[in-house]
């Protein structure tokens, strides 16, 4: 990683900005497909990060919340550009995505009521469907095989369907934070387990 | 207050949507229906639009729902909301706690909510299936089923399979939806 100078100038400003807003108006398909668009950007064109730097953007930008458009942006511009580096990318990122669809939500009604288009888009609705179920299954691939992840994986994807069916409302921010407790206390318990093999064995 | 509605909401959708992509697409659904700001299909004709244009899903929802429910106003706090949470949080990591990752409490969370992320994916895309399908939004909605839906998302799982054992690679969303576009033509325009 390059020295971050105290005051970045508004040249890498601009510079953060130009580069994040291209990010933003070429990447489809998210998430991934984004990852190797950056990569060439800010290695390999810019030199701004090496790789080794790059990849651990990558791991933060996957493991917390939000897209990870967003998460590299912010991070990679304020490493380079300070806290208005961040800003400058951040929103940069994000504008070429709200400009087009804030125009074609204009327009997304009369087109929908067109009769063909209308038929297209119920053929649509089930594609989508589709690509839920196949987006699922491909991260269903990355779940370690562990009793436990299964759980943690079966149980949501099951009480989900079946509360929803009833008409329950419990939202998906309690799954999320109890399966994350639930994984915070079987690290307690495994650690614990392992402090008291320790203390048998002097 | 629908401004305030939409930023909170959103707010909250980008403060705990783990797994990119369609990591939030259950909390979004939650979210519009209960709201009554869409109904099913149309939640799902903007999923589609989201997906053939550039830029993070999350971001394009947001916009395009936000745009729905209050014009430009409602799609600006909606996208700040949804972009705020990631904001604030890699800011912190960046600037102060570079090592939060690390820390093993952090990793055994993290440990426990990607699975729970694509159990949340999966369930969803039951119910929306389940809904789209069959009509059954809920055990009392009555029986209807989208014979053509089925057909379209049969022919999908069909073409997918035998593209990736040829190909050895998926198919692009945007193919799937042109596929998805075309057979709707054909088998709802006769």
């Amino acid at each position: 990683m390059k020295k971050q100078s105290k005051q970045p100038g508004g040249k890498i400003i601009l510079s953060l900005f130009l580069t994040f807003l291209k990010i933003g108006a070429f990447t489809f398909g998210g998430g991934y497909a984004m990852i190797a668009l950056l990569e060439n950007e800010l290695v390999a064109k810019k030199g701004w990060i090496d790789r080794e730097e790059f990849l651990n953007v990558a791991a933060i930008a996957e493991s917390t919340p939000g897209p990870m458009a967003i998460n590299s942006a912010t991070y990679v511009g304020y490493r380079l550009g300070g806290f208005f580096g961040a800003l400058a990318s951040t929103l940069a990122v994000s504008l070429p995505s709200f400009v087009i669809i804030y125009l074609i939500s204009l327009f997304f009604d009369r087109f929908l009521s067109l009769t063909y288009v209308g038929y297209a888009f119920r053929g649509i609705q089930a594609g989508v469907i589709y690509l839920i179920f196949s987006a699922a299954v491909k991260m269903l691939k990355t779940v370690e095989k562990k009793p436990l992840s299964v759980l943690l994986f079966l149980l949501p994807a099951l009480a989900l369907t079946v509360l929803t069916l009833f008409a329950v409302d419990f939202s998906s921010v309690y799954y999320i934070l109890i399966c994350g407790a639930v994984g915070l206390m079987a690290q307690g318990v495994r650690a614990a387990a392992k402090k008291a093999k320790k203390e048998e064995q002097p | 207050m629908i401004l305030l509605s939409l930023f909170l909401t959103f707010l909250k959708i980008g403060a705990v949507s783990f797994g990119g992509g369609y990591g939030m697409i259950s909390l979004i659904r939650e979210e519009v229906l209960s709201h009554g700001w869409l109904a099913e299909d149309e939640f799902l004709n903007f999923i589609a639009v989201s997906e053939s244009t550039p830029g993070p899903l999350a971001v394009n929802m947001a916009t395009f729902i936000g745009s729905s429910q209050a014009g430009i106003l409602g799609s600006a706090v909606a996208t700040l909301g949804v972009i705020l949470p990631s904001f604030l949080i890699i800011l912190l990591i960046a600037a102060i706690l570079q090592n939060l990752l690390k820390y093993a409490g952090v990793q055994a969370f993290l440990g426990g909510v990607r699975p729970c992320v694509v159990g949340l994916i999966f369930g969803t895309a039951i119910t929306m299936a389940l809904s789209s399908f069959l009509g059954l939004a809920t055990v009392n909605s009555p029986l209807h089923a989208d014979l053509w839906g089925i057909a379209i998302f049969l022919l999908l799982l069909l073409f997918g399979a035998v593209y990736k054992k040829v190909k050895k690679k998926s198919l692009s969303p945007i193919v799937i939806i042109l596929i998805s576009a075309g057979l709707g033509v054909v088998f709802y325009g006769i």
